[in-house]
């Protein structure tokens, strides 16, 4: 018997021919009842807005339902079968790893500036905090709608600033959204633009739980600051800068509003990724089973990518 | 020979940040090292004794006033154009490197080749032993080891001076008894100047070439570490030095001060030269062999509790609520302006005492 054991028991003994205080007990000390009280909303949430839907799109995958005949029919891996005959599944594919990928190093590269210049000290600071958070407190559709309009085909305030300095003549446009080039290029830049400010937020955090007498140590030590940032602090913040990429990976996977308001995946499906197709064809065009088929083929990536984010969340408690 | 540091009129503000109006760390220190020395800042904290050894290092700049090393103004370099070591309180060993790569940092970074890496990595792992850890990494590291690694990396490119900031703060008691002899013989075999800042004053006695002592911004004082001990510049170094502190007694416009050791039985002090008072014991503690005895003393001066450490060779009875004569040496007397604080000079005090029993 351990010391604790030993001083435990009385307490125990003492509490026990009492079983009237511990009705008395009102309902908000009672472990038992605020650990279900405390769970049950998430647990509710998820269930109804998360289980309930990921079945239901496995179970319409394997059938017929569209929006004008609601009736369950089985019909196997037609529609699967279906998708892969379809180029517009493929091109959507590779859309989305483009679009990803690249979203994804602009990203990180762009956090870690602008991390860093969150972290600085320097006067007018809040003025330039808050610009740099501006982006991710717009609401999506306001900002991608103001997008559109900056990078309007005929209208374009870029377009008129490179008439301006003389890179485009009188009356020529880039057409930002309507070039296949373009239009991905486009949908990427809106893209970052809106994500960086909360990967910046993330990699900040990443910063400055950085001891202060490491970096100190390295300047005595004669590290200079490129030196410091790649020996020190880049390694130190690599697993937040992982969390914060395996996120941005998610979000950018799932993305769908951006696409949908700049381009709607066009010209000529160019900007189509898989989740504004699966919208396209399971909502708009009402054949739900293809769109959950098509929604499906997210899933095995995101889980890839969850699991990334665990495992990079746990180097760096051990660090 | 070694590199001398100076400091010259420095002055570190820092602004309260809306609460409050400027704080100056470092008030207008002027303070300069002998070669080779080992020169020990000890103070409270806040006191600005880790502000002032930052300065130094470039990690901070001064508000004014200059600092050189080896004899150049170094303001506004950085500090790795200072070529100076620092050992931090919490060590700062980076985590993701091995002892190995922690130790050839600084080395790396000054561009040594590899083979003269090896060399240097080896001479200063062989002087603090750790030649087995080199694989490990700073969380495989017990507090001890830590510090040696903190101490090797600093020491590796042999640097003008060595900065240290409580470095052995972190180690438990008896641990911190052993690296502090080791870190004195440590220094007396590299021979480079070295500033220490501690609070712990067993640290600085032990330790220190010569003690500065420092409260508020300023220096109070800069002397041998005995120097510190016996003649306290005013009643701040007096009561902050020495454990129990010095007993200080007001008396004409004047505090006179003792040490508790000074402070004996009547019997045990000889010589005529004495100054006696009543003491009337209120409490006694056995602390390692010493005695010390709380109490009041009457006739010096107005009325004043005091501590006196009786060692174990005294062997006088005392117990509590007793009262019994006891005298100080006069040559042991230290006197203070009761305004300012500042020692004065000593008056004759054996009239007013009462008469030896």
């Amino acid at each position: 018997m351990t010391a604790a054991d030993v001083t435990n028991t009385p307490a125990r003994e003492q509490a026990a021919p009492e079983p009237a205080r511990r009705r008395k007990q009102p309902l908000a000390d009672r472990e038992s009842f605020l650990a279900k009280a405390f769970l049950l909303p998430s647990i509710l949430y998820i269930v109804v807005l998360v289980g309930v839907p990921f079945f239901l799109a496995i179970g319409f995958s394997f059938s017929d339902v569209t929006s004008g005949d609601p009736s369950f029919d089985w019909v196997g891996l037609r529609n699967y079968r279906r998708i892969f005959d379809d180029p517009v599944f493929w091109r959507s594919l590779s859309n989305t790893i483009v679009f990803t990928l690249v979203s994804m190093v602009l990203i990180v590269l762009l956090s870690k500036v602008l991390a860093n210049i969150l972290a600085a000290d320097f006067r007018g600071k809040w003025v330039v905090r808050f610009c740099i958070l501006l982006p991710w407190t717009t609401p999506v559709s306001l900002s991608t709608i103001s997008w559109l309009w900056l990078l309007d085909n005929v209208f374009s305030p870029i377009d008129w600033v490179l008439r301006q300095i003389g890179y485009l003549g009188p009356g020529e446009n880039m057409y930002w959204l309507g070039k296949p080039g373009l239009a991905m290029a486009s949908v990427i830049a809106v893209h970052v633009w809106r994500l960086v400010p909360l990967a910046a937020v993330i990699v900040l955090a990443g910063l400055v739980s950085i001891p202060k007498d490491i970096d100190d140590a390295a300047r005595v030590d004669g590290a200079g600051f490129w030196r410091r940032m790649f020996g020190i602090t880049v390694p130190l913040t690599l697993p937040v800068i992982a969390v914060a990429g395996l996120f941005g990976a998610i979000l950018t996977f799932t993305v769908m509003a951006v696409v949908y308001v700049l381009t709607r995946g066009g010209p000529t499906n160019s900007t189509q990724v898989l989740a504004s197709w699966a919208y396209f064809v399971g909502i708009q065009g009402g054949d739900v089973a293809q769109g959950a088929a098509v929604a499906l083929f997210l899933f095995p990536l995101l889980l890839a990518a969850a699991i990334a984010i665990l495992r990079a969340v746990r180097r760096a408690e051990t660090l | 020979m070694p590199d001398v540091v100076e400091v010259r009129e420095l002055r570190k503000r820092f602004d309260g940040g809306g609460r409050g109006g400027p704080v100056y760390a470092i008030d207008g220190v002027d303070l300069a090292t002998e070669p080779g020395e080992y020169l020990v800042l000890l103070g409270p904290s806040g006191c600005g004794k880790t502000t002032l050894l930052r300065t130094i290092a470039g990690l901070e700049e001064p508000t004014s006033g200059e600092v050189l090393i080896g004899g150049h103004v170094v303001n506004g370099l950085p500090p790795r154009a200072r070529k100076i070591a620092m050992v931090f309180q919490s060590y700062a060993l980076y985590p993701h490197k091995t002892v190995l790569k922690n130790i050839t940092f600084p080395l790396k970074a000054a561009g040594m080749s590899a083979d003269k890496q090896q060399e240097r990595v080896e001479w200063a792992t062989g002087l603090l032993s750790i030649e087995h850890l080199l694989s490990r990494r700073p969380r495989q590291l017990s507090g001890g080891e830590r510090q040696r690694v903190a101490l090797a990396r600093a020491l590796v490119r042999e640097p003008r001076v060595f900065l240290l900031d409580e470095p052995l703060s972190n180690l438990d008691a008896k641990l911190r008894a052993t690296a502090r002899d080791e870190l004195k013989r440590f220094q007396d075999r590299v021979g480079t100047t070295t500033i220490y800042v501690t609070h712990d004053q067993a640290e600085a006695m032990g330790l220190g070439d010569r003690i500065a002592v420092m409260e508020a911004g300023k220096i109070r004082q800069l002397g041998h570490p005995v120097a510190i001990y016996d003649d306290p510049a005013d009643t701040f170094v007096a009561t902050f030095i020495g454990s129990p502190p010095m007993n200080l007694v007001r008396r004409d416009g004047q505090l006179v001060g003792f040490r508790p050791e000074h402070l004996l039985p009547i019997e045990n002090v000889t010589g005529a030269d004495r100054v006696t008072m009543p003491f009337h014991i209120d409490r006694v503690e056995y602390l390692s062999g010493d005695r010390h005895v709380y109490g009041t003393i009457t006739g010096l001066g107005e009325d004043a509790r005091v501590i006196a450490r009786l060692p174990s060779t005294v062997s006088t009875p005392i117990s509590p609520d007793e009262r019994h004569e006891f005298a100080v040496p006069a040559q042991r007397l230290r006197f203070f302006d009761a305004e300012s604080g500042q020692r004065s000079d000593p008056v004759p005090v054996g009239a007013t005492a009462g008469p030896p029993s």
